[in-house]
Formats: structure tokens, C-alpha cells, sequence
């Protein structure tokens, strides 16, 4: 059991940057194009490494620290979530309090560190950034709100082992919806694109090169993998006996989160700005459906 | 004893002594050396109490309504504790604060009146009778009042040390009708008074009412944002990390004496708690003025405390000792927590003041540069005050969440389900909010090109301003990283809180454990960030680093006007909650073929002092007008009314 736990954190460090690469590849199928290769955010990782950094005049430490941010706390993050029937590996009582203000804190450098440049563009992603994440973070933590009330577990993993059948998708969906919102995907933001229109997260990493942006990236792929894989864990079967199974189903529950998201980044636009907080409310809303369903 | 006794007399000997010290740099030398020593003993004083149980002295002399009684238990140590740490910082960095005001204010009288709200708040803590608590009180409130006061000249102080004078003292007056309706046979001594059933529940609304006033409930809080902003910065760090926290000293203290406590209370607590945090961070995110903001925050901290005490009280109340204790455990961690990043922030607002002779965010930006120490520690604070692992904000919020989290496991009845959902939905709201507020208040201050001549050339100043901040956010990271030895240590004051209650085998062991797991995480994510920054300085060694302007999309000449402004960072949350905040915009455009001036302007006004207070006062100021006949300035008449008042006592005496 101990093994699959430590393949699946070592998997997440390999294989997180290809999650990118697919949803690219699935929205290339839909507009019928060849698209970039699966590996190409690896290619990139690695050009971006080898390049050299342009620093602006303007800003300070808070800058050149906010990319280890983002990377740690991306390490770090993959390390608490459990993937199916896999337990994270740092798993304790109560950890995805910690989860979700640990992002909290690459969130927290990531927006001054794009006020830090004082470029307008930056300063408008960062005010964008908090006011969808005060949506979103009611949302997730009411979703755990409900897996915890329906498990009656205190940590990420058991929770979602003892899950009972019936509201998973609901909570799914809802975690899903959050998926969308924090990592910057459509509907909530295009991550193709840092137009002004779609000024959100990319744009605030506009300053940002070389190794520096590795490192962002390589810490947004690795938030990508870990709610993922908390939303593949909802829809991952129970009753695997074989830890090795569970955690060959945790991957394709995985393949086929990312594969949505990739569909729904095909089939749907961006929503206007303002109605992307109702759709947070909306996903607030799920997990309090999902919470009643259990207690009622 | 001896430490206590010592502090109070260092205290009140340097204040009785000071106002005779001129007015120059002597009183500002002899002012903060008793205020040190006063601190550290106090803190002696406060540990000891925590360690050893402390003391209990009656004197033996009497009068009318009860002794001198004083009792040092480990709560008030607890408080003690904080209120001396506080105040000890803040006397080392107001010398440095005061220093320009040497030549034009009394600072004799300022440090003067600086001893007496110390010494006055310690005994606060320790009073262990009604009557000498409220003694206590009042001269707290005077001395504070004294000290708001300072800077008279400026504009708008004058009349916030008004606002706060009359909020003080209806609270005031609220705690006078609970303490004479909690006294027993004439007397007042806390071991004494009593109360129980529905009657309690009332005593504890008036509990709510008069504490919370001091401490900042909504819609109590109104004197907060005004007060704070006026005072000298190292006068709002006392007040608002220590001062206010009486109130909440003075809930748990009456909490205590009618004990147990009733459901009835934690679910109070827990709704004016959220709305309390809700609204005060929602009104900070909306300030364009530094020390407004850190107020409008302390109401939005004191909501948090609310919101642990009323988990935890709900807890015991039906029979969930575990929640209870978690509830009781958070909420009192958060009170040293916000005294300490809270002081770090004033520190930091009033460094700022210093520098730039201001305290609005839109004249500011790019600080950093000027004052790193400064810019650093408020940094820190800022993510600190968000409740960011690995600092101590998020330890005490995570001891709440646990307990919330705690009551949905298993069937403990709907209504425990329905209390843990609304302080997690509060706690998660406050948490996003905060993360927008402070990321405004220190991205606009210390990021970014300066919007102004005299922010570009801001320096620090003093040697002891940046030593207290630097001290501070030292104990902040230390909370972050050993919680479980804080909360460990704290035990005997949580058990004092809760004697009496039925713990079973409920303890705060299983919180711990995870916390000694937060605390690794912490550790080791600080150790990620600094093993991988090592690695990218090798790394970066042989690269070529370039320095430019920030990348405009092209636009290669950018200035400091096209930055992103506080209003407009927080405008869509603002817009967002527009019924709450009430934002008054105000756009003047040129009407002419070729405009040339525009001008827009957005402030957000408290709506409990626009649409309650002020209509309130209003009215009750013209019923006083109706009145003013009895009034005609005639010796004869005034001595008429006392005969014929004192008759009527006469006469309701022989009556009953």
C-alpha cells in the first residue's frame, strides 16, 4: 500500500505537465486540428529553463519569490491529495484545510507579485484573481464540508474511500467547477490567451521569463494534477481491492477528468466576466445541495 | 504576586511622575523605560500565572459594595500575557514614533496617559469584583481617550475621540444594568454574583452589548474605524490589539461566573461573530485609508474570536466537549494571534505615516524599495492576518475549522450540522476576503512605482521601529511553526475557561497531532522555497539576468498613473456587495466638445453610522432640544430640582 503512495506523488512530479498536453490534444480533435504533441509543455519546461531572466526595475524580492511559491506549494500539494483509493502521502486529520489555504499562499504571492510590476494589465489579473477565488474557496470547502459529514472522516482519503454512491456526482461536479475556477480554464478563464478580456491568471504572470516561468508552470501543472486527482477520487469505484488496481483506476478516473476538461474547453466560451461569479455561487450552491442530501 | 505588584507599581509611579518631566526628550526616554519594565514584569506575571496558578488577594480593608479583590487565574494571565507583550513593543516603538513630536506636544502627559491604560487594562483582567471592574473600565476608556486625542490639531480627531467617548460609555452603561442585576446581597465580589435560566441569556445580551462595544461587534464597531485612524500608530496597536480584546476578556469572564454555558449563547456568538467578520472585512477591502483599513480588519479578527467562542460554547452547551474545547481553543489562540500580526501591522501603517506624512494607499506604491524592513514585515503580516500556513493566523482558524468540521461527523443532531456549516462558510468567505484585502493593502503601499514625490523617497526611520516589527513577526512565525508547545502550554488556560463542564475524555490531543503535522508541512515548505531559490541562484549564475521596465504589452514608456489603483483593485468585490457597502462614486466629467479634467472618486461609508447612528442621535438630539425649558441657568431652579428629586427618593425608600 505504501508503494502505490509514493508512485502516485512520483507519477504527479512526471506526468503533471502532460496534463496540459492532453486537454491541447482534445481540443485540437474537436477543431480538427493535428495539435501541438502531448509533450510540448515538457519542451517548453525545458527551453524556459535554459533561458536566461529579465527582471523590471520596478519590483522586489516579492517577485523573484513568487515562482518558488507557486512550485513548492505545488510539491506540496500533490503530496496531501490521495488519488482513488491511494491516501496522500502527508494524509493527517483535517488536511485539506491545509490544501486549500496552502494554495491560498501561492495565490497570495502569485497576486502581489503581478501588482509588484505596476503594469495596469497585471493589476487588473490580480484583481480579478481574488475576487473569483473568495467565490470559489466557500465552494470547495463546503464541498469537503459535505464529504466530510458524508464519510464521517477527518482526512482527504478516508473521506472519499467511505463515500457512499448516491451524491458523489453532485460533489464531483462541484469540485469540477472549482477545478475549473482555480487553475484558470474556460469557462472562467481562457488559458490560451492573455488578452485584455481574459485577463486573469496568465496575465499576471506576464513579467515573468525564463526559469522563473518554468517554475510557474511546473507549479500550475502540478495544481492541475492535485484537483484532479481530488475530483477523479469521486468518481473512482470503490470496492478495488488491489492497491495497484485502485491506483491504475485512479489514472483513468484522472485521463478522464482531464479529457472533460478538455471537451468542455472545446464545446463552451468564455463566460462574461460578470457571470462568473454566479457560476461559484452556483457551485456553492451544489455543495449545499450535497450537504443537505446527507444530513437531511 | 510580587511580579504583578511590581509591574502595577512601576506603572502607576511613572505615570503619576511623567506629566512633571517637561516636555521634551526626557519624557520620551523615562516613558517607554517604565512602560518596558512594567511590560516585562507584567509578562512574568502573566506566565507565572499560567504556570502556577497565580494569585488571589482580598484586602482587608472594606467598603461599601465589596473589597479590593484581585485574582490572578490563567485566563487573566493569558490576557495579561498579551496585553504586556503589546504594550511592552509598542512603547519601544512609539519612542522612536514620538521622537518629531518632541518640540510641538506634551509627551510627559502622552506617555503619562500611555502607563495608565496599561496599568488600567491589567487591572481590568485581574478585578475580581463589579465595582472595581468598572472602576477599571472607565479609567481604561479615559486614558485611551486622552490618547486618541493627541494630534487634536488634525482635522476629524477631535470628533473621532467624541465618537469613541459616547461609544464607550453606552457600552459602559449597558455592564453598569448587568452588573447590578449579577449582585448578590449588596455586594458585587465575583465570587458571589450569580444568575441562571432565561435571566442569563439576558445578563449575556448585555454581556454582548456593553462588551462588545469595546470589542467591536457589529453594529457596536462604529467608534473602531474612527478611533483607530486618529490615534498615534503605536496608541492604535495597543488599542486594537489589546484594548478591545477586554471585551472579549469580559464575555468570557461573565461567561465563566454564570456558567455553564447555555446553547443559546454560542448560537449569539457564533451569528454575530460571522456577521461581525463578514462586514468588517468587507468594509477594510473598501478603505482607501491605511489605518482605516487595519481597523476595519480588527472588527473582521474580533468577529473570527466571536466565531470560536460561540462554536465553543455551543459545544458544551450540547454535550460535544471536543468541539467545545476546539471552538473555546481557536478563538482564544486567535486573540494573542491578532495581537500579535495586528501590532505588526499598525507598526508597519504607522512606519509608513512616518515616511510619507500620509496614510492614503493612492499616494503611495513602491515602498518597498525605500523601507525593505518595513515593506517586509508588513508582508509577512499581511499573510499572517489572511490565516496563511505556516504563520499563526491559520493555526487558530484551523483549530475552528476542526471543531466545525468535527461536529458534522457521525449524527450529532441537525443543529450542530447547521452551526458547523455557518462558521464554515463565514470562516471561508472571511478567508477570501482577507487574501483580497491584504494583498490591496500591501500590494498598493509597498509594490509598484511610487504614485508620489515623497513615496519615492520614503526611508526608514529609527532603530527601534524596525526592532519591534522584526520581534513581531519572529512570534508570529514561531506560533506557525510550534503550535502544538503554544497549545501545550496554553492548556491550563483552556482548562481554567472551561472548568466546571463536563469534558469526558474530550482533549485537544487529536487537533494537536495535526497540527504537528500543519507545523511539518510549514517547516517543510519554507524549506522548499529555500532549497529551491538556492537552486535557481546556482542555476541562474551563467545566465544572463537583464534588467528593464515592465513589459507593457508593447508600450514601452509606462508610468505610475496607469497603475492599478486601491479603489480599482477592490472595485469588483466592492460592486459585488454594493448593498452593503453602500460605495458612493462620484464622477465629474467636462461636458465640453474637448474635455479636459475628469475627476472620480469612490468612497465607501460605514452604513451603521450613516443609516442607524446618525438618524438615531439626530432624533434623540432634537427630544433633548424639546427639553431645553427646564434648562434657564437660575441657581434657585437647579437647587429646586435636587430638593424636589431628593423627596421622590424619600418617598419610593418609605414606600417599599
Amino acid at each position: 500500500m505504501r508503494f502505490t503512495i509514493f508512485f502516485h506523488v512520483i507519477a504527479a512530479f512526471i506526468l503533471s505537465p502532460m496534463i496540459p498536453g492532453i486537454i491541447n490534444k482534445v481540443k485540437a480533435f474537436f477543431a480538427g486540428r493535428k495539435g501541438k504533441p502531448v509533450l510540448q509543455m515538457y519542451y517548453d519546461l525545458a527551453k524556459l529553463v535554459q533561458k536566461g531572466a529579465v527582471y523590471s526595475r520596478t519590483t522586489t524580492w516579492i517577485f523573484q519569490i513568487s515562482p518558488l511559491v507557486t512550485a513548492a506549494v505545488g510539491i506540496i500539494g500533490v503530496m496531501l491529495v490521495p488519488l482513488g483509493n491511494t491516501p496522500g502521502l502527508l494524509a493527517f486529520s483535517g488536511d485539506y484545510i491545509l490544501l486549500v489555504y496552502l494554495f491560498g499562499v501561492s495565490r497570495f504571492f502569485t497576486v502581489l507579485a503581478a501588482l509588484d510590476t505596476g503594469s495596469p494589465f497585471e493589476g487588473m489579473g490580480a484583481s480579478r484573481e481574488v475576487q473569483f477565488a473568495l467565490l470559489a474557496e466557500p465552494a470547495l470547502l463546503l464541498g469537503l464540508c459535505a464529504l466530510s459529514a458524508l464519510s464521517g472522516e477527518t482526512s482527504m482519503n478516508t473521506m472519499v474511500i467511505s463515500l457512499q454512491a448516491g451524491t458523489r456526482p453532485v460533489l464531483a461536479c462541484a469540485i469540477f467547477i472549482v477545478l475549473l475556477a482555480e487553475n484558470a480554464r474556460i469557462p472562467f478563464d481562457d488559458p490560451t490567451t492573455h488578452l485584455e478580456l481574459t485577463m486573469v491568471h496568465e496575465v499576471m504572470i506576464l513579467d515573468h521569463s525564463g526559469p522563473d516561468l518554468a517554475l510557474i508552470e511546473y507549479g500550475s501543472a502540478l495544481k492541475l494534477w492535485a484537483y484532479g486527482s481530488l475530483t477523479a477520487s469521486l468518481i473512482v469505484p470503490q470496492g478495488i481491492l488491489s492497491p495497484w488496481a485502485s491506483l491504475g483506476a485512479g489514472f483513468v478516473a484522472l485521463l478522464f477528468v482531464t479529457v472533460t476538461v478538455g471537451v468542455i474547453e472545446s464545446i463552451m466560451a468564455r463566460l462574461r466576466l460578470i457571470r462568473i461569479p454566479q457560476l461559484l455561487v452556483g457551485a456553492t450552491i451544489l455543495s449545499l445541495i450535497s450537504l443537505i442530501l446527507i444530513i437531511r | 504576586m510580587f511580579f504583578f505588584t511590581a509591574a502595577m507599581i512601576i506603572l502607576l509611579t511613572g505615570s503619576l511622575l511623567l506629566p512633571f518631566s517637561g516636555r521634551g526628550h526626557l519624557a520620551n526616554i523615562a516613558g517607554p523605560l517604565f512602560a518596558l519594565t512594567g511590560a516585562v514584569l507584567a509578562l512574568a506575571a502573566g506566565v507565572d500565572a499560567i504556570c502556577t496558578g497565580g494569585f488571589d488577594f482580598i484586602s482587608p480593608w472594606n467598603y461599601q459594595l465589596g473589597g479590593f479583590h484581585l485574582k490572578l487565574d490563567p485566563l487573566s494571565g493569558y490576557f495579561t500575557m498579551v496585553i504586556a507583550m503589546v504594550c511592552g513593543l509598542s512603547a519601544l516603538y512609539g519612542r522612536d514614533y514620538l521622537k518629531p513630536y518632541a518640540n510641538e506636544k506634551h509627551l510627559g502627559v502622552s506617555w503619562s496617559m500611555f502607563l495608565l491604560l496599561f496599568a488600567s487594562m491589567l487591572l481590568v483582567i485581574t478585578a475580581w469584583n463589579g465595582v472595581l471592574f468598572l472602576v477599571a473600565w472607565e479609567i481604561m476608556s479615559l486614558s485611551s481617550f486622552f490618547l486618541v486625542i493627541f494630534e487634536s490639531h488634525r482635522p476629524g480627531v477631535l470628533a473621532a475621540g467624541w465618537t469613541y467617548l459616547v461609544a464607550t460609555h453606552l457600552g459602559t452603561a449597558f455592564l453598569m444594568v448587568m452588573f447590578l442585576l449579577l449582585g448578590q446581597n449588596h455586594s458585587y465580589d465575583f465570587n458571589v454574583i450569580q444568575a441562571s435560566g432565561p435571566m442569563a441569556t439576558f445578563l449575556f445580551v448585555l454581556a454582548v452589548v456593553g462588551f462588545g462595544t469595546k470589542a467591536g461587534f457589529l453594529p457596536f464597531h462604529v467608534w473602531l474605524p474612527e478611533a483607530h485612524p486618529a490615534a498615534p500608530s503605536h496608541v492604535s496597536a495597543v488599542m486594537s490589539a489589546a484594548m478591545i480584546k477586554t471585551g472579549i476578556y469580559g464575555i468570557l469572564r461573565i461567561s465563566i461566573l454564570m456558567g455553564p454555558f447555555q446553547a443559546s449563547w454560542g448560537w449569539i456568538l457564533i451569528i454575530v461573530g460571522a456577521l461581525t467578520g463578514i462586514f468588517g472585512v468587507l468594509s477594510a477591502l473598501s478603505q482607501q485609508d491605511l489605518k482605516r483599513l487595519l481597523a476595519y480588519s480588527s472588527v473582521e479578527n474580533i468577529g473570527i474570536i466571536a466565531i470560536g467562542l460561540g462554536l465553543g460554547f455551543l459545544g458544551f452547551a450540547t454535550q460535544h466537549p471536543v468541539i467545545g474545547l476546539l471552538g473555546i481553543a481557536g478563538g482564544m489562540l486567535h486573540v494573542l494571534n491578532h495581537a500579535l500580526f495586528k501590532s505588526l501591522l499598525f507598526f508597519g501603517a504607522g512606519a509608513v505615516r512616518h515616511a510619507t506624512h500620509t496614510l492614503e494607499m493612492e499616494k503611495m506604491g513602491g515602498l518597498m524599495k525605500g523601507m525593505p524592513i518595513t515593506g517586509t514585515t508588513f508582508v509577512i503580516g499581511a499573510a499572517a492576518i489572511c490565516a496563511l500556513p505556516p504563520l499563526n493566523g491559520f493555526i487558530s482558524e484551523f483549530l475552528i475549522y476542526f471543531g466545525s468540521f468535527s461536529s458534522l461527523y457521525g449524527s450529532k443532531g441537525t443543529f450542530s450540522v447547521l452551526a458547523a456549516v455557518t462558521v464554515i462558510i463565514a470562516l471561508a468567505l472571511i478567508g477570501g476576503l482577507a487574501l483580497a484585502c491584504f494583498t490591496k493593502a500591501a500590494g498598493i503601499v509597498f509594490s509598484g512605482e511610487p504614485r508620489t514625490r515623497e513615496a519615492a523617497k520614503a526611508k526608514e526611520s529609527g532603530v527601534f521601529m524596525p526592532i519591534s516589527m522584526g520581534i513581531l513577526v519572529a512570534l508570529c512565525v514561531y506560533i506557525g511553526l510550534f503550535s502544538p508547545q503554544v497549545i501545550g502550554f496554553l492548556g491550563p488556560v483552556f482548562d481554567t475557561t472551561v472548568a466546571g463542564h463536563p469534558l469526558g475524555d474530550a482533549s485537544l490531543a487529536p487537533a494537536v497531532v495535526s497540527l504537528t503535522m500543519v507545523s511539518r508541512v510549514g517547516a517543510g515548505l519554507i524549506a522548499l522555497i529555500v532549497f529551491l531559490g538556492l537552486v535557481k541562484r546556482r542555476w541562474m549564475q551563467h545566465k544572463i539576468v537583464e534588467k528593464s521596465t515592465t513589459w507593457g504589452c508593447g508600450y514601452a514608456t509606462p508610468t505610475a498613473k496607469i497603475q492599478y489603483t486601491a479603489s480599482s483593485f477592490a472595485d469588483p468585490i466592492v460592486s459585488m456587495f454594493d448593498t452593503t457597502l453602500y460605495p458612493v462614486k462620484n464622477l465629474k466629467t467636462d461636458p465640453g466638445l474637448f474635455p479636459t479634467a475628469f475627476s472620480y472618486e469612490s468612497r465607501s461609508k460605514d452604513i451603521f453610522m450613516h443609516h442607524v447612528y446618525r438618524p438615531l442621535f439626530s432624533v434623540i438630539k432634537s427630544a433633548a432640544l424639546g427639553l431645553h425649558w427646564l434648562q434657564r441657568g437660575y441657581n434657585q431652579l437647579y437647587v429646586l430640582y435636587i430638593v424636589l428629586t431628593l423627596l421622590a427618593l424619600l418617598f419610593w425608600i418609605l414606600w417599599i
